[in-house]
């Protein structure tokens, strides 16, 4: 009865204007009304911590009062809510809801083609992916079937926003009501500012990479500074005005990975600002950093299906992340929770948003607290926005927003009956009376018994004697009840049309031959059925690893104290090489070199009998780790990006390549323009965060490339300057004459300068702060760029590749820079024709300090036997074709002082090898990085063991969940990107 | 002229070579002439290329051919014989780079230089021979590491063409030719393709199962056009495909996947057809399918990443041991044209994994003739083999000893100088000259 009554209630309240006063004409009669409705009998959850039984009062939109014993106005609709739960309604900050839909304008730009400024007419920024002037309040308005859909889920307000840009304008908070007229629903105008990393419908070139779009947030900082304080006077740019005005708002950054989370907090931290940051779900895996960050998450409640992995071999194609993902998926809001990481939860993402609170139910039948559920739906979302003070609870003065529920919303069985927001009440599912039980069915003269187990729509059984069991489905549609069935001995079907009476039902039906007749069916036993989330399963989660992939591990042996005894060991020092010697590592650093070491308590003792200990390769050009581009191509100078942004931890390339020895990696900008991006050192530190990777106090490099990548000689068509070698030089003498005027400026105090980040770049490369690797291959090129050096004062430190070099060394040696080449490459664009595999030794008998770098992740795992190549073309001797992989490098790149050799206090960063490391028949055995193991060869064959024992196990997991019903979906997986210099995308 | 081009040698004649510096500088390498003399090779250690090894050997050829093979005590009475002194030396097999587009491309970036992929899905009927550029300057470089032989292969589309075998001296493609249109060369579909933002999603193939279902009509058709004598009309990419019904011809099927391998063998066999999997990087895994249906795989590329994010990360190295330990005829081969100079240490790097080194160097000669159907005249040193032969400084599969000292293709000595150490002469000269200054 009760729900009848809601019903109408619900049916008049729609009527209801809230506002009594306003400046829209009405057309007829005005119908204001003024609506008083108590809440009886309910269990209210005012918050997560306080529940009562007891009444609520409200009044239009709002609450006027709540408690134990308190008095009913006269004048109240008295709703008698006995055995149902009342929350607040959940509050959504991630949506586009009632903002038009983007028409994506189709690109008709010829392949190469750059557009080089925004399309946006008006007064607007350069870039057309900072839409800071873009407010989604002037454009909303209410959208009934996405309102439902909202609704349904137990929201009452979203924050609206049209995601779309890396600057994406404000949000709109708005309630979820039914009202033509916008202007009532919106409660803020501008209730948050909305960043991200993808340019979303931009049709801009710049930025194609993730470190372009960071580099592009972290200059707007600056040019809102700058436009604030004296741009303005110069230029008219509505975007700027409007960043600076949306930097008060909250600011709500929309990440696409668990490192995105970390990349945007060093945003905010660089700028003194908080991000609340959106995330996708993958947080556990990088939980530690991510708490480190304080900032408080946006989650969903996404859960991956299962793979079809009953084909064993399409089944490799999964990868270990994916299937442990999916294992853990569900976990990671108890993870983010114990690791004291705030958060609200967003249901934006899902694809089915049915599942919205089944999946948050399942997080705590997992063991997340069903109190913190609450608060990341309500109250948290409400103080995020500022709006604790009317929303998010059930408490007086606040919004008249709420939902209710036919039990403990948590349980499994319980449903949203009703969902009132701002004091209209929305229909969402009726009550459904418990009917599960035993029944005796009379029709005519016989007598059935009937079980009905499961909800309308599915099977009920009907045993029409002991040995015959009909499975039927019944249809119940309020009171009303529908069934038909085949009996036994008849070929037509019986049809039941009836009416539930409690525990009595009872109508009419036509047999077979279409008479009709009278039934009735009494309750004998009521089913109990357990919710199986009453019992909630703290199971410990399986283990995360790290990096979470493939040989990936819970915890890293951190032990750094090692004596490796009876080694060869090829110092690279003045020594050269020593037979029977030990080396002993203690706290990270080469503590001793010498004969006969004793055993020392608490060292492990590696026996280095017949083998070769020599220090770590050092790959000068790399372009493994990192996420989401090389490149940035789209203009001819970008000295403003940075690789250090968008290192990627979870590259496999990094344990593949401790495999072949490697200890650290120059990760460089691609070679697509003139001034590239700037580079980041790394030590490959498996399992390490991005910023934990990252070679200390190493000297900043950048990117220079010359030739035909920068002229972009491959594609048809060019229209980004400069498209001949001429033109390259241009770009160079512009950019430093800019940097030297900016320069002046700045030294002058200029209070009306621009902070350019890339400017700024080329100011330390100016001032001897920042060191050059240039990608290079002919000679007249390279000998242009020396005397653009030359010219404008300052050096290049390296030449990359530089396949002509031997053409060169004198003029090399004279600007004093160093080459870090190919061993034998050739052939593969008309740039490299007269490259010789006998550079390296060339450069190298010229005294110019010469490396053999990979800018490959296959040749990155077998260097040492691309520095045996200089012995075979060239003729070097062994020590000298082992210092291009190792020394040479470590001078290029001015950390020699700490790597390259095997010198007492240097870091220990050591392989020992199977055999003389030049051989093709030489293997790393052990990898060590600050005197840590990164790498064993005969550890690695157990940690593939327990891969593969943790890949079979969740497999075989996935399969019965597949039995048992669950939806899969074909495999497939996600493959790091392979980089090369020349990568564009 | 051998001794001049010793590299280390040149280093001590440098004053010599200024001489013949233009000759040098400009001189192409010439093909040389057929073999006049008999030579006999005394004291290298000779690798058979059956797994083999005679130490302190004697090997002498005349007319193209090998006469005797020995030990060296046998070495007497050959004083018209040009003796070649090689103790401490290694003689090997020449090298055979299988699936290589050497000849068909100069530069990889300049499409004027490439003739390698024609338009059109399915051309059986192309013959890479015909394109075939004895002067292309990469040539001689793969040649002075040691790689006497080559499976000249076109590429690109389901069918790519038929490629053919070219010994690398020789004054045009006729010359060079050994064993022309050897096999129809098929990539089969892929069964896993890419998608999504930067193409990193990797997922199961939609239309893989209709694209194989293609290429079964397509040789039901091909084979019922060959059984018929007299066509109706004359179809040229039928007509190619001849050999393959005959067994004249080999299919090479280019895949990697296992399932696609599996598929490609089964499929294939219906029509009993002798193929050969090309890549088969997966090929470990099934062994036994090899062996029992007596089908070679040619492995492409032992330095390659995993195939699978989860793979073990050694196994292309390990998989030439798998192969052998399992009885599979298998060869090793490297992709492109310039790389193949490198081939002797992609099987060197499986010999570091565990396979056996006379075996290695099988995989790059008696294997890799026998599977391109050219044992019985290359690919080992036995009498009334051709004499296409090297010597090397040491351990042809380990880079740092492998230096070609000499090379023989049909008892022909070969010019071992390249553009690559022309250029190294030029700019010894120019910093030579700079010390003069």
């Amino acid at each position: 009865m009760i729900r009848i009554f809601l019903f109408s209630v619900f049916y008049f309240l729609f009527f209801i204007s809230i506002f009594a006063q306003g400046t829209f004409p009405v057309n007829g009669v005005h119908d204001y009304r003024n609506k008083t409705v108590a809440f009886i009998n309910a269990t209210i959850h005012q918050d997560s911590k306080n529940e009562i039984v007891g009444t609520l009062i409200i009044e239009n939109e709002f609450i006027i009062d709540v408690g134990k014993n308190i008095s009913i106005p006269k004048n109240a609709i008295v709703l008698d809510l006995t055995g149902k739960h009342i929350y607040p309604s959940f509050i959504e900050l991630i949506s586009e809801y009632g903002i038009p839909k983007l028409t994506k304008t189709k690109s008709h730009q010829r392949h190469g083609m750059q557009q080089f400024l925004s399309n946006k007419k008006g007064a607007y920024s350069w870039n057309e992916a900072l839409r800071s002037e873009y407010n989604a309040v002037s454009e909303f308005t209410s959208n009934e079937s996405q309102a439902k859909e909202l609704r349904k889920m137990g929201f009452g307000m979203v924050l609206s926003h049209r995601m779309d840009g890396i600057a994406e304008g404000t949000g709109t908070l708005v309630s979820l009501g039914k009202n033509t007229i916008a202007n009532n629903l919106i409660v803020n105008e501008k209730a948050a500012n909305f960043l991200s990393f993808s340019k979303g419908s931009s049709s801009q070139n710049y930025p194609s990479s993730l470190m372009g779009s960071i580099a592009l947030l972290r200059q707007t900082y600056l040019d809102g500074l700058w436009y604030k304080s004296y741009g303005h006077t110069q230029t008219k740019n509505l975007s700027l005005k409007a960043w600076n005005e949306n930097l008060d708002l909250v600011q709500i950054f929309r990440a696409n990975d668990k490192l995105d989370i970390l990349r945007a907090n060093k945003i905010a931290e660089e700028n003194h600002t908080k991000y609340i940051i959106q995330g996708i779900g993958n947080e556990y895996q990088r939980i530690n950093e991510i708490s480190k960050t304080n900032s408080t998450l946006i989650v969903p409640v996404n859960f991956p299906p299962a793979f079809d992995v009953t084909d064993p071999y399409d089944a490799l194609l999964v990868s270990l992340t994916d299937l442990k993902h999916w294992e853990l998926a569900h976990h990671n809001l108890r993870m983010l929770d114990e690791a004291n990481i705030q958060f609200a939860i967003t249901s934006s993402d899902l694809k089915n948003k049915k599942d919205f609170l089944p999946n948050i139910r399942k997080t705590i039948a997992n063991g997340f607290s069903r109190e913190k559920a609450l608060d990341a739906l309500t109250s948290i979302p409400a103080s995020l926005l500022g709006q604790q003070n009317q929303l998010g609870k059930i408490k007086k003065g606040f919004r008249a927003n709420l939902i209710i529920t036919s039990d403990d919303i948590f349980l499994e069985k319980s449903v949203i009956l009703e969902n009132w927001i701002q004091g209209q009440s929305f229909f969402i599912n009726e009550a459904a009376p418990n009917i599960f039980g035993e029944y005796n069915l009379f029709i005519e003269n016989d007598t059935f018994k009937i079980k009905i187990e499961s909800p309308p729509s599915s099977t009920i059984s009907i045993a029409v004697n002991d040995s015959t069991n009909l499975k039927v489905k019944y249809q119940r549609i309020g009171q009303s009840i529908t069934m038909s069935f085949i009996l036994p001995n008849e070929k037509n079907k019986t049809r039941l049309s009836g009416t539930i009476d409690s525990a009595s039902w009872h109508g009419e039906g036509q047999d077979q031959n279409g008479q009709w007749f009278k039934w009735k069916m009494n309750l004998i036993s009521k089913l109990k059925l357990d919710d199986p989330l009453h019992i909630v399963q703290h199971e410990k989660y399986p283990e995360v690893i790290f990096p979470f992939v493939a040989y990936g591990q819970k915890k890293h042996n951190s032990e750094n104290n090692y004596l490796i005894q009876d080694a060869t060991v090829w110092t690279n020092e003045k020594d050269g090489i020593l037979k029977d010697y030990d080396v002993l590592i203690k706290n990270g650093k080469i503590s001793k070199i010498e004969k006969n070491i004793p055993a020392i308590r608490n060292y492990r003792t590696i026996d280095g009998e017949g083998k070769f200990l020599t220090a770590g390769i050092i790959d000068e050009h790399s372009h493994i780790a990192v996420d989401r581009g090389i490149n940035e191509c789209t203009q001819a100078v970008t000295a403003e990006v940075r690789i250090g942004d968008i290192l990627n931890s979870e590259d496999i390339n990094i344990y593949r390549q401790l495999a072949g020895g490697v200890t650290t990696s120059q990760i460089l900008h691609g070679s697509c323009n003139p001034i590239g991006g700037q580079s980041a050192l790394i030590k490959l530190k498996w399992g390490e965060s991005p910023e934990n990777l990252k070679f200390e106090n190493a000297i900043p490099f950048i990117k220079f490339a010359l030739g035909e990548n920068v002229k972009k000689s491959r594609t048809s068509f060019n229209n980004r300057f400069p498209d001949t070698r001429m033109g390259v030089e241009q770009v160079y003498r512009d950019a430093f004459t800019r940097a030297k005027e900016y320069k002046i400026r700045k030294e002058n105090n200029d209070p009306n300068l621009r902070e350019d980040l890339e400017m700024e770049t080329l100011l330390e490369i100016l001032d001897g702060k920042r060191n050059i690797t240039c990608h290079s291959y002919v000679q007249s090129e390279i000998n242009m760029l020396m005397h653009v050096a030359e010219d404008m004062g300052f050096k290049v430190n390296t030449f990359t590749h530089i396949l002509e070099g031997y053409k060169i060394a004198d003029k090399l040696k004279k600007h004093g820079a160093g080459g870090s080449t190919f061993s034998d490459w050739w052939a593969y664009k008309y740039e490299v024709i007269d490259a010789i595999p006998f550079n390296a030794a060339i450069l190298t008998n010229h005294d110019i300090i010469t490396a053999i770098n990979s800018d490959d992740p296959e040749m990155g795992r077998r260097l040492n036997q691309e520095a045996a190549k200089s012995i075979k073309y060239g003729g070097l001797s062994e020590i000298e074709a082992w210092k291009l992989v190792t020394l040479n490098p470590a001078k290029l790149l001015h950390i020699d002082d700490r790597v390259g050799s095997i010198k007492i206090g240097k870091n220990a960063d050591l392989v020992l090898w199977s055999n003389n490391p030049l051989s093709i028949k030489a293997k790393a055995e052990f990898t060590f990085i600050d005197g840590e193991i990164y790498y064993e060869r005969k550890e690695n064959i157990n940690r593939k063991k327990r891969m593969e024992d943790e890949r079979n196990r969740i497999i075989q997991k996935m399969l019965r969940a597949k039995q048992n019903g669950a939806a899969t979906i074909r495999v497939e997986t996600t493959s790091p990107k392979i980089y090369h210099c020349d990568t564009i995308d | 002229m051998t001794q001049l081009t010793n590299l280390s040698k040149m280093k001590y004649t440098l004053l010599l070579l200024n001489l013949f510096l233009s000759f040098f500088l400009f001189g192409q390498q010439t093909p040389a002439p057929k073999q006049d003399i008999p030579i006999l090779v005394m004291g290298a250690t000779t690798h058979i290329g059956n797994g083999e090894v005679i130490e302190s050997s004697m090997v002498a050829f005349e007319n193209g051919k090998f006469t005797i093979i020995g030990n060296i005590a046998m070495a007497q009475g050959f004083s018209d014989y040009k003796i070649i002194h090689a103790n401490g030396l290694h003689l090997y097999p020449g090298l055979i780079a299988l699936n290589t587009t050497i000849g068909l491309k100069e530069i990889d970036a300049v499409r004027a230089t490439r003739d390698l992929d024609e338009l059109g899905n399915i051309n059986p009927n192309l013959n890479a021979a015909i394109a075939y550029n004895t002067d292309s300057r990469v040539t001689p470089t793969i040649r002075s590491n040691g790689v006497l032989l080559a499976q000249v292969t076109p590429q690109g589309g389901r069918i790519s063409g038929q490629s053919s075998i070219m010994q690398l001296d020789a004054w045009n493609w006729e010359d060079a030719l050994v064993k022309v249109k050897d096999g129809v060369h098929l990539n089969w579909p892929n069964y896993f393709s890419r998608k999504g933002w930067y193409g990193r999603k990797i997922e199961k193939s939609k239309n893989y199962q209709t694209l194989v279902t293609e290429i079964r009509e397509y040789f039901e058709e091909a084979k019922s056009y060959n059984l018929t004598d007299n066509p109706k009309v004359k179809n040229l990419k039928f007509e190619a495909m001849k050999g393959l019904f005959l067994k004249s011809k080999k299919l090479y099927v280019h895949t990697n996947f296992v399932k696609a391998i599996k598929d490609a063998i089964h499929l294939f066999n219906k029509f009993d057809l002798k193929i050969v999997i090309v890549g088969g990087a997966d090929a470990w895994r099934i062994p036994d399918l090899f062996v029992e249906n007596d089908i070679p795989v040619i492995l492409t590329q032992v330095n390659r990443l995993p195939s699978f994010p989860d793979e073990d990360i050694d196994q292309p190295y390990l998989t030439p041991k798998w192969l052998a330990e399992k009885n599979v005829l298998f060869a090793i081969a490297n992709n492109g044209m310039w790389q193949q100079r490198n081939l002797p240490f992609h099987a060197g790097q499986a010999v570091n994994f565990g396979l056996d080194p006379e075996r290695a160097i099988q995989a790059i000669t008696l294997d890799a003739a026998e599977i391109i159907g050219i044992d019985k005249h290359f690919g080992s040193i036995e009498k009334g083999k051709s004499a296409t032969f090297v010597i090397c400084n040491g351990d042809i599969l380990d880079i740092k000893s492998s230096k070609i000292r000499y090379a023989f293709i049909n008892g022909r000595e070969i010019d071992l100088d390249n553009k690559q150490k022309v250029l190294y002469r030029k700019y010894q000269q120019k910093y030579n000259q700079e010390i003069k200054k």
